[in-house]
């Protein structure tokens, strides 16, 4: 199975505080990959350094096949195939149509192409009517979809969720777990990286999971073995629920 | 017009309003793009360039008019164009008042722009190019400020106006350089008159640039 990011002894230090140290990690295609720890154990430093928002200072990090430079303008191609959803939502201060069609603007693509594709998003979110409304007029939930759809439209290979669900009320995290199970679904040759603290949703949504620690991996294994018998002691004390921070 | 000065108050108006808005035009174009390059992006030299920019705010409109008009006097490197004592100095001299006000205020107004917003912006996938004009447009409330601010000191503007413009009945008086005249002659009711027109006059362009705002036409 192809891998589509591979971290190689990646440390990533911000002055003397190290947010991530020599994290070794494999994602493959076809799989939603959980990584779940305690706040501040640098789950969200390791996403932004796959979406190549920041270098890391050692090691490599191989996204989608190629190792570049987060400044260099080559780092924006890769960034066309990969999609990012953060913890707070963020919209565009223009209309929810707008928003969607954000990143097919940017693509270049053709206007009736955009109209179809942004037709069929606001279909699936349930938006149709409000798609000439400023997208910041939305609840917290409806922003979050429009901020999932606006970063699937354009059928990335890689997903990158930051604690996406978090805060947002059941209906909502059930739509938006929905989601993902629906991406997934329409092509296998994605992948999915998830960071969560919440064990509840790591437990139905991922398909591998790795505990992050203090900038470490501790262990990485498949989401049944990861739940039911871990191998490090502050994994099984993170799933029982004793290591919550 | 009911105000009988002896020119003509419509023109003298219509003169201000012109020269200010050239000059706002013309120093938004500089100032906008210079703004936000240095606000969003990294260099070396940039706080350095930022405290030039905000000092620049307290620039003297006398020292505007001083360079202006060395450059366009007869013995001066462009006084060969003839542009001394006409409306184009005057836009000139005012565009240099209207430049760091705008390039600050942009700085201000893209650094505010949420890191997140950022962040999502650039994870879309865009470049250098689109990224900036993004983050330019989510700024946008905070850049149309700026070049209200310009405008409001251009039409109050005096000293420069006078300098290179001369307050030449017919070519180069403006509402402020008219107030002043009027002074010096004693003329007060005129003077308050010409006072009560400026004031007028700004706030009616404060005003349709608020609706356009608020249409979200701007």
């Amino acid at each position: 199975m192809t891998s589509l990011v591979v971290l190689e002894k990646v440390t990533k230090r911000y002055g003397d505080v190290t947010a991530v140290r020599r994290v070794d990690l494999e994602v493959r295609e076809g799989e939603v990959f959980g990584i779940v720890g305690p706040s501040g154990a640098g789950k969200s430093t390791l996403l932004r350094l796959v979406d190549l928002l920041e270098p890391a200072d050692e090691g490599k990090v191989s996204v989608l096949d190629t190792n570049t430079d987060p400044a260099s303008t080559q780092a924006s191609a890769v960034r066309r195939q990969i999609g990012m959803v953060q913890q707070k939502p963020v919209v565009l201060n223009r209309s929810v149509a707008n928003n969607l069609a954000y990143g097919l603007m940017i693509r270049g693509w053709e206007e009736d192409r955009i109209k179809s594709a942004v037709d069929r998003e606001l279909g699936k979110l349930g938006l149709e009517e409000r798609r000439g409304k400023n997208a910041r007029t939305l609840s917290g939930g409806e922003m979050q979809r429009v901020s999932f759809s606006r970063s699937t439209i354009y059928s990335p290979r890689l997903l990158l969720l930051d604690e996406f669900a978090a805060n947002l009320d059941p209906a909502n995290v059930a739509l938006l777990e929905g989601m993902v199970k629906g991406f997934m679904e329409e092509d296998r040759s994605r992948a999915v990286i998830l960071v969560t603290h919440n064990l509840f949703q790591a437990k139905r949504t991922c398909d591998r999971l790795a505990l992050m620690w203090n900038g470490e991996i501790v262990e990485t294994a498949d989401a049944n073995r990861f739940f039911e018998s871990p191998e490090d002691q502050r994994t099984a004390g993170f799933v029982r629920g004793e290591l919550v921070y | 017009m009911a105000l009988d000065v002896g020119y003509d108050v419509v023109q003298v108006t219509l003169l201000s309003l012109y020269v200010s808005g050239c000059a706002t035009f013309l120093g938004s174009i500089i100032g906008i793009p210079l703004g936000a390059r240095i606000g969003l992006r990294e260099f070396g030299g940039k706080g350095l360039l930022k405290t030039v920019t905000y000092t620049m705010y307290g620039f003297p409109p006398v020292i505007s008019g001083l360079v202006i008009y060395y450059l366009l006097s007869r013995a001066g490197p462009l006084g060969s164009l003839g542009l001394l004592f006409t409306p184009t100095a005057m836009i000139l001299a005012e565009m240099l008042l209207v430049i760091p006000l705008v390039t600050g205020i942009t700085i201000s107004s893209v650094s505010e722009v949420d890191r997140t917003v950022k962040d999502t912006i650039t994870s879309l996938g865009t470049t250098r190019r689109q990224r900036e004009l993004t983050v330019m447009r989510e700024a946008w409330v905070g850049i149309v400020m700026a070049v209200m601010i310009g405008f409001g000191r251009c039409i109050a503007e005096v000293g420069a106006a006078y300098m290179v413009g001369g307050n030449i009945q017919g070519e180069t008086r403006v509402l402020t350089t008219a107030i002043m005249m009027e002074t010096r002659l004693g003329k007060f009711d005129y003077a308050v008159g010409l006072g009560i027109i400026l004031l007028g006059v700004a706030m009616a362009v404060f005003l349709f640039l608020r609706y356009l705002q608020e249409k979200e036409i701007l």
